[in-house]
């Protein structure tokens, strides 16, 4: 348990250590009076035109839609994995499943997601015009 | 003494020494690897690169630190004040916390420092899904950075930017299966001790020589995770000024390039633990053996130990830092779509096949051969 205190700690003392860096920035460097355009937004030095919140390429959404099913997957792969060893070699130590079950049932579970994989492919999400 | 000793074993002493070092050694390196990018970028480009200020231009990192905290700092017009103060410490944090996660050297059997003597800030039995978990949380500082800004370039930058990390992340969620096939555990510190063997009497058994499609699958997307060329694109120059950070300045400017570097500094660690052996190296044994040989106090072998097993370490992420900036100053970088086409339609179904492959191969082969971990 400690362990994980230590990293809360680590978090908060990081934290501290970078604001601390800006506090101290904001009251040791000098400060110039704005006249004209030095608060502009910097886009190559002309006049910005209208907001930056546009709406931009769909397709971003859809990379972040299929990365939340891989995603997702590695953490259901995780715990699996730390099983699989000693789930699929040791039946002498009272495993009820053979080996080859637990096997397959993997390569069942990636296969589906290969499917997912190979149908966002053929559907043209993956690719950029 | 004894009052010294009791001070030094005190749990909340202890704590506040293994941040301080892990902090001190993340913040210390990352100019250190500042001036060592400008050096070897000018090696790469025929030139000599700083040697002014002090002893090979090293006083060049203090000078550049005390320029950046006395730069005006000011917020520019429109931005979304309290995500814009909050991203730099958002994409600086995620490097340096997943570095406490990594054990840097082991000190024989004192306990003191950790369990089985395994020098780490924060050694936990999870330590690589943690370690995952943390430094995804980058992406997020420069998403909010590329919104906050109110700037088209930033904006764009941003979304690249987490477009980028979240397909490469998965890339390398799918090298650590694989490799987790392998080891059977999470516990970085027991991943380091498998690799100590050696295989068929002479070969290290690093997990690059078990298991060398996953280090190359992890290779790539560690550039990738930390925006290193030929990854590159959300700062790319010549498309979007400075990408997410084109409204940055000052010192919070100087954060962003921090966590950069610091993020390099511990993508290194973490594959010198996964791949490279971690702290150790053939014929470690014997030389613990003949430190036990000479006579010593017990304190002081620990120490050494610890000492050399530290510099073992080192001297690997080292060469690892210097092959990253190798890579960075001898290919170009690559254009999105073929950014995006690497990820999704090369890397993901090599991932996958990885898997499936190391699955196959630990059932068939190496459980006959003795070969597995």
């Amino acid at each position: 348990m400690t362990e994980y205190i230590i990293i809360g700690v680590f978090a908060l003392v990081g934290i501290l250590f970078a604001g601390a860096a800006m506090v101290f920035s904001r009251l040791a460097a000098p400060r110039f009076p704005d006249v004209g355009k030095k608060l502009n937004s910097y886009e190559s030095g002309e006049d910005a035109i209208g907001s930056a919140r546009i709406q931009f390429k769909i397709g971003y959404y859809l990379f972040a839609l299929v990365f939340l099913v891989f995603d997702v997957e590695a953490v259901f792969l995780f715990p699996v994995l730390g099983v699989l060893r000693s789930a699929g070699s040791a039946t002498a130590s009272g495993s009820i499943l053979s080996p080859l079950f637990v096997w397959c049932e993997l390569l069942l579970f990636i296969a589906i997601l290969a499917f997912a994989l190979f149908y966002a492919w053929k559907k043209k999400v993956l690719e950029w015009e | 003494m004894g009052s010294l000793m009791t001070v030094l074993t005190n749990p909340w002493v202890i704590m506040a020494i293994k941040i301080g070092v892990g902090l001190g050694l993340v913040m210390g390196m990352v100019p250190m690897m500042v001036w060592m990018e400008r050096k070897v970028s000018a090696r790469f480009q025929l030139r000599r690169g700083p040697n002014r200020v002090g002893p090979f231009g090293l006083f060049q990192l203090i000078a550049d630190s005390l320029k950046l905290l006395w730069k005006e700092d000011f917020l520019p017009r429109n931005t979304d004040r309290i995500i814009f103060l909050a991203a730099p410490i958002m994409a600086f944090l995620p490097g340096v916390l997943s570095f406490a996660l990594i054990p840097i050297g082991v000190a024989g059997g004192n306990e003191l420092l950790g369990p089985g003597g395994v020098m780490a800030v924060s050694y936990i039995s999870m330590g690589l899904l943690v370690a995952m978990a943390v430094s995804s949380v980058a992406a997020y500082g420069i998403a909010f950075a590329g919104w906050a800004s109110n700037n088209q370039y930033s904006l764009l930058g941003g979304i690249r930017s987490s477009a980028q990390l979240i397909s490469y992340e998965i890339v390398m969620g799918m090298a650590v299966v694989s490799l987790l096939m392998m080891t059977g555990t999470l516990n970085l510190g027991e991943i380091v001790q498998q690799q100590q063997e050696l295989l068929f009497g002479f070969i290290p058994s690093w997990n690059i020589i078990r298991q060398p499609l996953t280090f190359i699958l992890f290779l790539v997307a560690a550039f990738a995770e930390t925006n290193r060329a030929p990854f590159d694109l959300p700062e790319a120059e010549q498309e979007l000024v400075g990408g997410y950070h084109t409204e940055y300045t000052g010192m919070r400017y100087a954060w962003f390039m921090n966590g950069e570097y610091a993020a390099m500094f511990t993508m290194c660690s973490i594959l010198t633990t996964l791949f490279l052996g971690g702290w150790g190296f053939p014929g470690l044994g014997r030389l613990s053996g003949i430190l036990h040989l000479v006579v010593l106090g017990q304190d002081i072998q620990w120490m050494l130990v610890g000492l050399i097993t530290f510099g073992a370490f080192f001297t690997k992420v080292a060469l690892l830092v210097f092959f990253f900036m190798w890579v960075r100053w001898t290919l170009p970088r690559f254009r999105w779509d073929q950014l995006m086409k690497l990820g999704w339609n090369v890397l993901i179904p090599l991932g996958l096949a990885n898997i499936i492959g190391t699955a196959l191969f630990l059932e068939y082969v190496a459980s006959r051969f003795g070969f597995g971990g």
